[in-house]
């Protein structure tokens, strides 16, 4: 049997380290450590997350319940925002189906956090001297993601129609994919991840902002250009390190957009997904101004020990856990 | 053929790209955070012997090639084919030089090769690891030098030019490593 550790004791050594490192970076803060439930009634509509779900058997019910594991802890860190808590940081584990590889692996340690009265460049501010204090890497440089698609591929993202990302793509090698596809997002997701990420943040971390609206997720729009959503991802020696949101509090503008995500995932997959209800209540009674970031521990752990895998800083991954 | 989808390409897996029969090497799974995840997958051409990377949408399909490896013993060349048998059925398949390429110079008669088929058809020969041919042109090397510093070229009977020590001759018959295409030893009597 496979039974040892895939991490070596010093990788194992190196975590405790970090988490205590990021535990007094927020104490010092006065940032509230909080946890939240991994098993949730509802779940995210992102349709390219796929969550794992599991039954409930209660004692005082003759039908078992579904329940989902989280794919991250937002959904529940807002409805304590929600309830005046402040601002507050979380470490847990997330679950996400259908992800393996040298980056991922199904079940992750995330580290989340949000911080009242913040603006998104007020947040990313603080991930920049959080990476610095515990990577004792370089000050993060900042790039809108149009400069990004600019530089390295001498395209506007925000202005490109279909046609002439699909020649892009073609132009690039992906005449497979472009030939067909019909979303310029996945278009972009494709240019972004295979010609533009592997040629940023390689000395320094660098922090890409200003997704296009229809990438926003979780994010409000911009009021200068509304184009543009004020979510921004931090990369660092081709890792995405870490997603972050000046939050969204409209809650139905979120409500749009979960129905947006169902109308998708119904169309890509033929199936749906609840609505987190309890979620869009919780906006309903008021979202204080917030910004808010997950940031991947176990990726910060690879970049932090020089791991090219992330089975390699896991105590075990999904091969042998 | 079968479809397969991005999540069994494995290493070993036969697909088809752009008409041509390819070989898996490696699959690599790439996913934003927020989006399409996509398979990054390296590719060998089979008939190019070309290698590339090729990127998917995760759980995309393609196309399984018909490609299956044959052992078959090497009989003999008609100046355009060359022939080869299965020992157990006696059944022969031809191959062109499309398919022999280079290697027809390692071809040696009752040697196991290995035939990759395509729908049926020969589109690689791989002969055996090491061969033995004869030496029937090289300059005759100084007596007494036994190290074998240097070397010489030498032909072979089917044509290779291989380097060999200074005190192998015309006539004797040494073994090659087709892969390298490097001397290894005399034969052994």
């Amino acid at each position: 049997m496979n039974w040892k550790p895939s991490a070596e004791i010093a990788e194992i050594r190196a975590r405790a380290q970090l988490l205590t490192d990021i535990r007094h970076f927020f104490s010092a803060k006065d940032v509230l450590e909080v946890e939240t439930p991994l098993l949730s009634q509802a779940t995210i509509t992102d349709p390219f997350l796929f969550p794992f779900t599991t039954d409930f058997s209660s004692p005082f019910a003759t039908q078992s319940q579904t329940l989902y594991l989280q794919t991250s802890p937002e959904y529940a860190m807002k409805r304590l925002l929600c309830a005046g808590i402040g601002d507050i940081f979380q470490i847990c584990k997330a679950f996400r189906n259908e992800e393996s590889g040298h980056y991922h692996n199904p079940e992750f340690s995330i580290l989340e956090w949000y911080r009242i009265d913040f603006d998104h460049h007020q947040l990313m501010s603080e991930v920049d001297e959080l990476l610095q204090r515990v990577l004792a890497c370089l000050p993060a440089e900042k790039q809108t993601y149009q400069e990004a698609f600019e530089a390295h591929l001498s395209i506007d993202p925000l202005t490109a129609d279909l046609s002439t990302l699909k020649q892009v793509a073609t132009e690039h090698g992906f005449e497979n994919i472009a030939e067909n596809e019909t979303d310029i997002d996945v278009l972009l997701q494709l240019l972004f991840s295979h010609c533009v990420e592997p040629k940023i943040g390689q000395d320094k971390p660098i922090i890409i902002y200003g997704f296009p609206a229809s990438q926003a997720a979780l994010a409000r729009l911009s009021k200068e250009d509304p184009r543009v959503a004020e979510r921004f991802e931090v990369y660092f020696k081709g890792i995405e390190l870490a997603n972050g949101f000046h939050e969204l509090k409209n809650p139905q503008e979120q409500r749009e957009r979960f129905e947006n995500d169902i109308a998708k995932i119904k169309h890509l997959y033929g199936t749906t997904r609840p609505i987190d209800e309890n979620l869009l209540s919780a906006l309903e009674n008021g979202l204080p101004d917030c910004s808010g970031v997950a940031l991947g521990i176990d990726r910060l752990l690879m970049l932090k020990t020089g791991a090219s895998h992330i089975k390699d800083v896991l105590t075990m991954s999904v091969s042998n856990a | 053929m079968a479809n397969f989808s991005t999540n069994e390409f494995k290493a070993g897996l036969k697909i088809m790209l752009d008409g041509e029969p390819c070989n898996v090497l490696e699959n690599e799974y790439v996913k934003p955070g927020k989006g399409q995840a996509f398979n990054r997958v390296k590719i060998r051409k089979l008939i190019s012997g070309k290698v590339l990377e090729k990127t998917f949408k995760s759980g995309d399909t393609v196309e399984g090639a018909d490609v299956m490896d044959v052992d078959l013993d090497y009989l003999y060349n008609d100046g355009e084919f060359w022939h080869f048998m299965n020992n157990q059925s006696f059944e022969q398949i031809a191959a062109d030089e499309s398919a022999v390429g280079d290697n027809k110079k390692w071809l040696v008669e009752n040697d196991a090769c290995t035939i990759t088929l395509w729908n049926g058809s020969p589109i690689a020969v791989t002969p055996p690891n090491f061969v033995e041919l004869e030496i029937t042109e090289t300059d005759p090397g100084l007596k007494g030098d036994t190290a074998g510093t240097g070397g010489k070229p030498a032909t072979l009977a089917t044509g290779a030019v291989v380097r060999v020590p200074l005190f192998v001759q015309t006539g004797e018959v040494i073994k090659v490593d087709t892969r390298s295409g490097e001397y290894v030893s005399r034969a052994q009597k």
